[in-house]
């Protein structure tokens, strides 16, 4: 059997590092580059923007630009899925003294939760396991959140650059110096077409990545700066779907089981959220572990086919679907942290750097906490007048992730991930005595294997997905659409990947993207890159997405 | 009620649109339904409009109309609506008649509803109907003074030949200077490779189900017969069958022809949006399950291949008798 | 040479229309409607070709529509004018054409561009209501504009072919999707928009008087909003050999062939 590691794409990161070349009257000059206006990007341009507030003498330093950020969406929160349930410890630290928890657009704390064992007529109650309690937390649509996050950057005088896609990291001395925005305006063969426009370079003192899953550059500068740390990344894909219901939901609900497979035969693990989202609405998404073994497994109808099940079909009596949308989530926890997240003028923030607690299911507030913390390191370095592009001289950032709340929840549950790739009821025995033992069992910590390694096998699992009927069930297509998804389609193609590959490993990638992108034909794979929704499953197993054009993608609003 | 209906012409006939909404106006109310004709040499025309409806036809004859600009017009029917005390002027959708209608309505603060489908009166008040939202939803629209204009979608209404004669009469044509400062150089030249797609009353659309680049000969074919343009959906263009200025959806353009012949096109909604609103819609596709059997009026499910080229004939034959 | 453009922010994303006031509602995102970036793009070329000028953005809108005129101004215009006041809401072409002339009589432009026509098609046709308030030539359709010694020659597109018309400044002419192809704004357009001068003027200090604007301005009114008659059967039929003529027979029956 094959596996998507036998067709590594053709992507090569030096191809995305450039030393800057604009000459002097083009470039742009800015005092810190964010690139990603998600959470740990905002709360990172929010956090600058506050210690600017009382440094006049630096800001002026730092000149007409201090604090810039960028955002490959059309705007912030177009790229923002989650979802979510929101620890708000991070929220309370960054706006203390200035907002309160009930000026933030969220849709209520969590009052009530279940969690259940799916089998395919019934749902047994079990009880949480106590890494997934939510007390205290508060339901949200991260998209939602980022635009007001958004709004509080701008408010703070930080300059927010919508539909603007970073494509190169710019580099030189063996130091990060900011980045290259992409073209626009270039044909389906690279061509420059009527309107085409240059990127730019952007240059910066700090350049802060805080891209997300799957983050671009990210990947290009741990390779470039060897950050990378001793166990691969893995990720999980998430579908979701926000709907308009008829009767408002009490609760936050978690499943696990059907329609999954988790023996260790098939690895499918993961499971399902319901959340509320006030009187009128819910969002509900199924997320999958991408070390899954079956060519025929397909996300996207794992949540159709769960729809049907009594107790969620109940829920979704006369209601209607007003979005779609899917990503990546980082899995591997602190096992897979990069060995460092700064390089010379560099930071790493968020998802990008992995910070996501699997088995508690968050990562916006770690995103929030390191993206501020990030920003009290650069605004440090830049404040003792010491070039942050100096080796070390954004060290403290590190230092203070180590310190922070945000290490200590993901060293306790290192474990739990990795065990679950063995097997579900093995993996729950383990992540029980994990849990129990706060982390100091086992000794010697497990090891990931990359999703692209996982060896294929094939069943007849496409049979049980349920057919489109455009009401209750969707195909990927309308899917796409509901997205907010309207790319121009002769853009050239984003995605890295090669063409001629084996039918097993065509079958798998026209399966696993939620947005149809892949089509296996006779002599391997077609791609129709204007469909892609960015989730970033593709580079977990065996391409590399890199950004379109900017602007392009899906427009989410409440995901 | 006292209603005007505005008589486009091109040539020596009068638009079919602006017949077509003058056979609407006699139904309305017992009123007497008066049409205008403005141009140069037009007196023939008013025969024409007695046919379908009008008991009175309005002639403006002047040199000075004969070139189709909208703001001569609008100086000539403002007198007349003030003049005959007209309470009700209809127009049909053209790129002339958009602005001599809104022209009209600024000139005499009068309000102006576009976009029509229809015009009935309901609870003793003229009600338009306009639809709205890619025709999702049709929102009932009024008049708080009069006179009222109204602007109706092209083909909303067919022409009805009632017989009858029209009484004619003869309009004085004052102009204003800035009405008269723009100046037709060349009139009408015609594009030489048929319709565009924007402009098209005819679309023969082709998708995959066309099976290859040389297929579209077919689509060609029947859109030439029927005086037609040629569309297509993304995966074609995608697939360089056919050039990306044809491409008919949601990244593409929206059409909204009074005809639509889906060739081999699946449905999705991301073409749906882009023609959704066309007059008729009919499919030709050979999976009986595909989507736009959904919303196509008349679905065929067969192998184009055949059905087509057939077609093509059939309407060739009826074309030439 | 001065150009005005007249531009709208609409709805972004799903549109819905407001069950209450049966208008559209324009509480959510918006975006600069993309008919304008065609008028905003000409205006720019036009300016570009006799090397001197400005180009000044008016829109009549809430006042979030500043996001979708700075849009425009990252594209390359000098600066903006926004009317803003709630007392403009409901304005219908009447009265929406009356409020704009008043603003564009204030610039003095030699130009006044449209595009033609808005993605929320509520601002469709209000071009020639414009240019009869302001006493200028119109000329609509324009799928090639260009200017020479006071006067512009502009390819009307019509339903018959193209006409070539001509009409000395200052015009109002508004310009269709074909006739070029937006710019993307650069990086440090999009930096330098935030400087540019953005006005914001109300309907007062237009001379605009409280009657002539808004729901009290406006001659039209909007009763309800029902469902679309139902589109007819939808007929499917297996082609056995006679699905040709079916198709014509039912063509003929609509009166299409």
């Amino acid at each position: 059997m094959t596996k998507p590691a036998d067709f590594p794409p053709p992507f090569r990161a030096a191809d995305y590092i450039a030393a800057p070349s604009d000459p002097p009257e083009e470039r742009i000059d800015v005092g810190v580059l964010i690139v990603g206006a998600g959470p740990a990007g905002l709360a990172c341009a929010i956090r600058l923007g506050q210690l600017l507030e009382d440094a006049p003498e630096l800001r002026e330093r730092l000149g007409e630009v201090p604090v810039a950020i960028l955002e490959k969406g059309k705007q912030a929160g177009s790229h923002l899925l989650s979802g979510a349930v929101v620890n708000p410890r991070a929220l309370r630290r960054l706006f203390k003294g200035r907002k309160r928890l009930d000026e933030m657009p969220f849709y209520g704390p969590v009052d009530h939760e279940s969690v259940y064992f799916l089998t395919k007529q019934n749902a047994l109650r079990i009880p949480a396991p106590p890494t997934m309690k939510n007390d205290g937390n508060y339901v949200a649509s991260l998209s939602r959140l980022g635009r007001w996050l958004a709004e509080q950057a701008e408010e703070a005088g930080v300059m927010l650059l919508p539909e603007t896609a970073a494509e190169k990291l710019l580099i030189s001395d063996g130091r990060a110096r900011g980045v290259r925005t992409g073209d626009k305006g270039s044909g389906r063969d690279g061509q420059p077409l009527g309107n085409f426009e240059p990127g730019s370079d952007l240059v910066a003192k700090v350049t802060v990545l805080a891209e997300g899953t799957q983050g671009h550059l990210t990947g290009v500068a741990l390779d470039r700066f060897g950050l990378a740390g001793e166990n691969p990344q893995v990720w999980a894909l998430g579908v979701k779907e926000v709907w308009k219901v008829a009767r408002p939901l009490d609760r936050v609900i978690h499943t696990m089981g059907w329609p999954l497979r988790p023996s260790a035969k098939y690895r499918e693990f993961g499971g399902s959220f319901i959340y509320p989202m006030g009187e009128d609405m819910l969002t509900l998404g199924m997320v999958v572990g991408l070390d899954y073994r079956d060519v025929e497994l397909s996300v996207h109808d794992l949540l159709q086919e769960l729809k049907t099940h009594p107790l969620v079909r109940k829920l979704l009596e006369g209601g209607e679907r007003v979005e779609w949308g899917a990503k990546t989530i980082p899995e591997g926890g602190f096992l897979a942290l990069p060995k460092e997240l700064h390089a010379p003028g560099l930071l790493i923030c968020g998802d990008g750097a992995g910070l996501v607690n699997v088995p508690a299911l968050k990562g916006i507030h770690y995103a929030i906490e390191s993206g501020a913390l990030a920003a009290e390191a650069a605004f440090a370095s830049l404040q003792r007048g010491q070039t942050p592009a100096t080796p070390g001289a954004l060290s403290s950032y590190d230092d203070a992730l180590k310190r922070s709340f945000v290490w200590k929840d993901l060293y306790e549950v290192r474990n739990m991930r990795p065990a679950f790739g063995r097997g579900f009821v093995l993996g729950g025995a383990l992540a029980g005595a994990m849990t129990a033992s706060k982390g100091r069992f086992p000794r010697r910590d497990l090891e990931l294997e990359r999703d692209v390694d996982v060896d294929l096998i094939r069943t007849d699992r496409a049979k049980s997905y349920p057919a489109p009927d455009g009401k209750l069930t969707f195909d990927k297509l309308s899917s796409v659409f509901a997205s907010g998804n309207k790319t121009r389609d002769d853009q050239p193609n984003h995605i890295v990947i090669r063409r001629d590959v084996a039918e097993d490993v065509a079958h798998l990638w026209e399966r696993m993207c939620p947005a149809q992108v892949y089509e296996a034909t006779e002599t391997g794979v077609d791609v129709t890159p204007s469909n892609c929704v960015q989730c970033g499953a593709i580079t977990a197993k065996g391409g590399r997405l890199t950004p379109p054009e900017g602007g392009s993608g899906p427009e989410y609003k409440l995901t | 009620m006292s209603t005007l209906v505005f008589l486009e012409h091109h040539g020596d006939e009068l638009l079919k649109g602006s017949l077509g909404v003058l056979s609407k106006a006699a139904t309305l109310g017992d009123a007497e339904v008066a049409g205008v004709v403005l141009g140069s040499g037009v007196r023939g025309l008013a025969d024409q409009a007695g046919k379908f409806g009008a008991a009175k036809v309005y002639v403006a004859d002047d040199a000075q109309l004969e070139a189709p600009l909208p703001q001569p017009r609008v100086d000539v029917l403002a007198q007349l609506v003030r003049d005959k005390e007209i309470d009700t002027v209809l127009f049909g959708n053209s790129v002339l008649g958009a602005d001599v209608a809104a022209g009209l309505a600024a000139r005499l603060d009068a309000g102006l509803n576009w976009d029509l489908a229809d015009l009935v009166q309901q609870n003793g008040k003229l009600v338009g109907k306009r639809p709205a939202l890619q025709d999702s939803v049709y929102v009932d629209v009024g008049w708080k003074s009069e006179p009222r204009i109204a602007l109706f979608r092209s083909g909303s209404f067919d022409p009805t030949e009632v017989g009858g004669s029209a009484d004619v009469e003869d309009v004085t044509v004052a102009l204003e200077d800035f009405s008269t400062s723009a100046r037709m150089v060349d009139q009408a030249h015609e594009e030489s490779e048929g319709p565009s797609i924007e402009d098209a009353p005819v679309i023969v659309a082709g998708g995959r189900g066309l099976g290859g680049p040389e297929n579209f000969t077919l689509v060609e074919e029947l859109a030439k017969s029927l005086g037609g343009a040629v569309g297509a959906t993304r995966a074609v263009v995608d697939a360089g069958w056919y050039p990306y200025s044809t491409q008919v959806g949601q990244t593409g353009k929206t059409v909204s022809p009074k005809l639509y012949i889906a060739c081999g096109i699946s449905g999705a909604i991301q073409h749906k949006v882009g023609m959704q609103s066309s007059g008729v819609i009919v499919a030709i596709n050979k999976d009986s399950n595909a989507p736009i059997f959904e919303f196509s009026d008349l679905g065929v499910v067969g192998d184009l291949h055949e059905v087509v080229p057939k077609l093509t004939e059939l309407v060739k034959a009826r074309k030439a008798s | 040479m001065k150009i005005a453009v007249c531009v709208k922010q609409v709805p972004e994303g799903h549109s819905r229309i407001d069950p209450e006031t049966k208008r559209l509602d324009r509480s959510g995102e918006g975006a600069l409607n993309g008919f304008d970036a065609n008028a905003v793009e000409e205006a720019l070329r036009l300016k570009d070709a006799t090397g001197a000028g400005e180009v000044v953005l008016i829109s009549l809108g809430p006042a979030k529509a500043q996001d979708a005129l700075r849009k425009a101004l990252a594209m390359g215009a000098d600066r903006s004018v926004l009317v803003t006041d709630d007392a403009a809401s409901g304005s219908d072409l009447v009265a929406t054409s009356y409020t704009l002339a008043k603003a564009l009589e204030r610039e003095h432009a030699d130009l006044v561009l449209f595009g033609q026509q808005a993605g929320d098609s509520d601002g469709a046709v209000l071009w020639a209501a414009v240019a009869d308030r302001l006493r200028l030539p119109v000329v609509s359709q324009a799928a090639e504009v260009t200017h020479a010694d006071g006067k512009l020659t502009v390819k009307r597109q019509t339903e018959f072919g193209y006409d070539v018309i001509e009409a000395p400044l200052p015009a109002v002419v508004a310009v269709s999707d074909a006739i070029n192809e937006p710019r993307y704004p650069s990086l440090k357009g999009i930096m330098g928009a935030k400087s540019k001068p953005q006005e914001t003027v109300s309907l007062s200090d237009l001379g605009v008087e409280s009657d002539r604007a808004g729901e009290q301005g406006s001659r039209t009114e909007v009763y309800a909003l029902n469902d679309p008659p139902p589109r007819g059967d939808s007929k499917k039929i297996e082609d056995d050999g006679n699905g040709a003529q079916a198709i014509l027979d039912f063509l003929a029956e609509k009166r299409l062939v």
